[in-house]
């Protein structure tokens, strides 16, 4: 009974009332998010993940920008049918640049975590500006204004600088290349085109738009798209190293 | 300046503070536009400007027009309650609630139809389906929280409002956002957060809205004559506090420049993940249930003039609801890259949340014991009644979904779609209509101009959210259960595309289900209007509430 009636100080207490809520909400969130980061099993240590390029990362602001994770998870679950159809299960590392991770939570359409490298550049062209000539069953949405729009990347180092302020490893000397890596990035033979892949290992360097003559928002996504789950080399990686 | 000293007539503290804070954003957001990386940018810089402009307008202007006296606390001994905002709220949520149910009807219909596509930018899926998730919970929910919390704080605590241009910052400011946010989404600015995706400088401006909303609220409640704080009001607490803890946790963010709309979240990868659910599942435990549960303490004893049921179930349900639904989101993250710990911390406790939400749910459905005649006779009521009901099942089919053998199955499908609408729909919505049907009368000192249009309504719609759950419920079943197939040679039977295909019908039937839904609450609005725009005023029923003892 008394107990009833000690509940009467936090009804009659607006104060206490507020902090006994906030204790109480303040729990769970601690205890599941704080480890999160220091943890040492919480990010598997496998070598080949990489920041974006400047390109491919202005691909993934369109993919932000066009609401794609609305549609498209970037998160293979190790179960059977899964690693069957989109390939090896997603490690945590592959997203450890990702702010904010894709991962997504509903499959209208497929899972693109690994879409790098299964199509032709051209075949993402058609794909992005007229889904059904490719997939005649497909219900996305045509990008078709994607190919024909100019990629904004006047200030890309703005955004190597704000990412490398929340601890992505970018280094002076990618920032200060930021700009010119995009076009180099977008153009096919560009003599930079070594400079590019020595700041950031496995970079393909081509014209993804199939349009030489401008660098557009088609290019910078499907830039981003080749690139997908393609960092890790599961011929080399060891699941067993890193049971958690 | 010279007409105010001849009258004598001060200015409050909160009005030139205010109009001189208003008058320096609208410098700044000028400065913003004129320097702004994009002309999407630019557009929001100025609209801030406008609107910033018009709010120091506003501001003097009603300082000339005011007597020189505050308006009292008490006029004959009663309470001068201040229903200008409340009223505010009520006309804005049903304004966007038929433009979130609208945009929600026309996306369904993209899915089933993807030439409504049209192949122009603002009109893809992607980013019209943002702006329906945040018309329906943000600006519908949202006014719908704003203007109930402000009605039963100040009726449940017998005492005026606190603050003078506080409540009206906190009801035109907090709908601003949503302009902000809603034009965002069409022009591609968003943070990708789902939920949550209004950037920097919308987060910013919602931070300043909700502090001063969360200091009205308090301060009504100090202000309070009754020695106990209502029931309703302490949900309406852990609402407002928990939601400014989440929208401050996931927001954390580094502009790329001031003059870029451009932002990073401080988190990344599997960290932000647990940081993006912790806040979205509680984005549905706070917003979409602790205050409509405030709702629901209010409005059902006060319209089926019955004593809450249990006031120890109440105390019971309500702290163990908060302590467990902080700990839910990790279910939204079964068998991804979280570590396994916090995926099954989240199960066991999305399981254990069930107790409290039928506690809820018990609570509110036996308020009517001794009442349930009334079911028959008030259509308003029986709206009420039947949302809690829906509150029921979807916090049962919660916990089912949060066990993670079923959430591999259900997981990335339409069944989860599903659950949220028969929550959205079935809860939300339907306590917010039942809670309107009252207030409006209310608050107009009219007599509801048609309870049959009230009947009409509730069977439109209950109609439109069972062709909706069920369709869901199929095609999201029927498309988890393809992907997994395999043929007796041990391939995959399906391809993706294949199992897209098959959900047409459902998402035909699905959108059918959508379409009586709105034109329920288009039934709605008429009635309202009607009602707001009759001759007749009513006396005021002269009912208080009791506090629960």
């Amino acid at each position: 009974m008394s107990l009833w009636q000690k509940h009467a100080i936090l009804e009659k207490n607006s104060i206490i009332l507020v902090i006994g809520i906030l204790i109480v909400i303040a729990i769970g969130g601690l205890v599941e998010i704080v480890p999160l980061f220091y943890l040492k099993n919480t990010i598997e240590k496998v070598d080949g993940v990489r920041p974006y390029t400047p390109l491919e990362l202005a691909g993934r602001d369109i993919y932000v920008r066009e609401g794609c994770y609305l549609c498209h998870s970037q998160m293979i679950r190790p179960l059977r049918d899964e690693v069957e159809r989109y390939g090896h299960y997603s490690l945590a590392v592959e997203s450890m640049y990702d702010h904010p991770f894709q991962w997504g939570s509903k499959r209208t359409g497929p899972d693109l975590a690994r879409v790098g490298g299964k199509y032709s550049d051209n075949w993402h062209r058609d794909h992005l500006r007229d889904p059904r000539s490719v997939v005649p069953g497909s219900v996305m949405p045509d990008y078709s204004w994607l190919a024909e729009t100019d990629l904004d990347y006047a200030h890309i180092a703005d955004n190597l600088k704000a990412l490398a302020l929340v601890g992505v490893p970018y280094t002076p000397d990618m920032i200060a290349h930021a700009t010119a890596d995009v076009v180099t990035q977008a153009s096919a033979d560009s003599p930079e085109a070594a400079d590019l892949a020595k700041r950031y290992p496995k970079a393909q360097a081509r014209d993804f738009d199939g349009n030489p003559a401008r660098v557009t928002e088609a290019d910078a996504l499907i830039a981003y798209l080749q690139m997908l789950g393609t960092q890790v080399d599961f011929k080399l990686y060891d699941d067993k190293a890193n049971i958690r | 300046m010279a007409n105010a000293f001849a009258s004598k007539k001060p200015m409050a503290l909160g009005e030139g503070g205010l109009a001189l804070a208003m008058a320096a954003l609208a410098i700044l957001s000028i400065v913003v536009a004129a320097k702004a990386y994009t002309p999407e940018f630019a557009f929001h810089a100025y609209l801030f400007t406008a609107a910033s402009v018009a709010a120091v307008f506003a501001i003097v202007n009603r300082y000339y027009e005011r007597p020189a006296e505050q308006p009292p606390l008490t006029i004959d001994g009663k309470p001068n309650y201040n229903m200008g905002p409340v009223k505010f709220a009520t006309v804005a949520a049903m304004f966007w609630g038929i433009a979130g149910f609208t945009v929600g009807l026309y996306i369904a219909s993209e899915l089933a139809y993807p030439i409504l596509n049209l192949d122009l930018p603002w009109t893809t899926f992607g980013r019209l389906r943002p702006l329906h998730t945040s018309a329906v919970i943000f600006a519908f929910g949202g006014n719908v929280l704003i203007g109930t919390s402000f009605y039963v704080v100040q009726r449940t605590c017998r005492a005026r409002l606190a603050g003078d241009l506080a409540p009206w910052f906190v009801v035109l400011g907090y709908n601003f956002f949503i302009l902000i946010a809603g034009t965002g989404y069409l022009l591609g600015i968003t943070q990708s957060k789902e939920y949550a995706e209004p950037e920097w400088y919308a987060d910013l401006w919602l931070t300043i809205v909700w502090v001063t909303y969360f200091l009205v609220f308090l301060g009504t409640i100090m202000r309070r004559t009754e020695p106990h704080i209502y029931v309703a009001n302490w949900f309406y607490l852990a609402f407002i506090l928990t939601i400014a803890v989440l929208h401050l946790g996931n927001n954390a963010a580094v502009p790329v420049s001031m003059f870029s709309p451009k932002s990073y979240v401080v988190w990344s990868g599997v960290q932000d993940a647990m940081v993006q659910w912790w806040y979205g599942h509680n984005a549905v435990g706070f917003f979409l249930t602790a205050g409509f549960l405030a709702i629901m303490y209010y409005f059902i004893p006060k319209q089926a003039n019955r004593p809450i049921y249990s006031y120890r179930l109440s105390i019971i349900h309500f702290w163990a609801l908060i302590f467990l639904y902080i700990w839910a989101g990790p279910h939204h993250l079964h068998y991804t890259a979280l570590p396994d710990w916090a995926q099954t911390l989240g199960m066991t406790f999305s399981i254990m949340l069930w107790m409290p939400s039928w506690g809820g749910m018990i609570n509110g459905i036996m308020t009517l014991s001794g009442a349930w005649d009334k079911l028959r006779t008030d259509p308003v009521l029986r709206m009420m009644v039947v949302s809690v009901a829906f509150y029921g099942m979807s916090t049962f089919e919660g916990p089912l979904m949060s066990v993670k053998i079923v959430n591999s199955l259900s997981h990335y499908t339409d069944w989860t779609i599903g659950h949220v609408h028969s929550g959205a729909l079935g809860w939300v919505a339907y306590i917010s209509f039942g809670a309107i049907y009252c207030l409006v009368p209310w608050l107009w000192n009219r007599k509801l101009y048609s309870l049959k249009l009230v009947n009409w309504h509730f069977w439109i719609s209950t109609i439109g959210i069972v062709l909706y759950i069920t369709a869901m419920w199929v095609s999201g079943i029927l498309q988890g259960v393809m992907w997994r197939a395999y043929t007796s040679l041990g391939f995959l039977e399906y391809s993706f595309v294949e199992t897209v295909e098959a959900m047409h019908p459902f998402y035909v039937i699905r959108a059918l289900g959508g379409l009586l839904f709105l034109i329920g609450a288009l039934v709605m609005v008429w009635n309202l209007w009607k009602t707001v725009n009759s001759a007749e005023a009513v006396e005021p029923a002269g009912v208080v509430l009791a506090p629960a003892e």
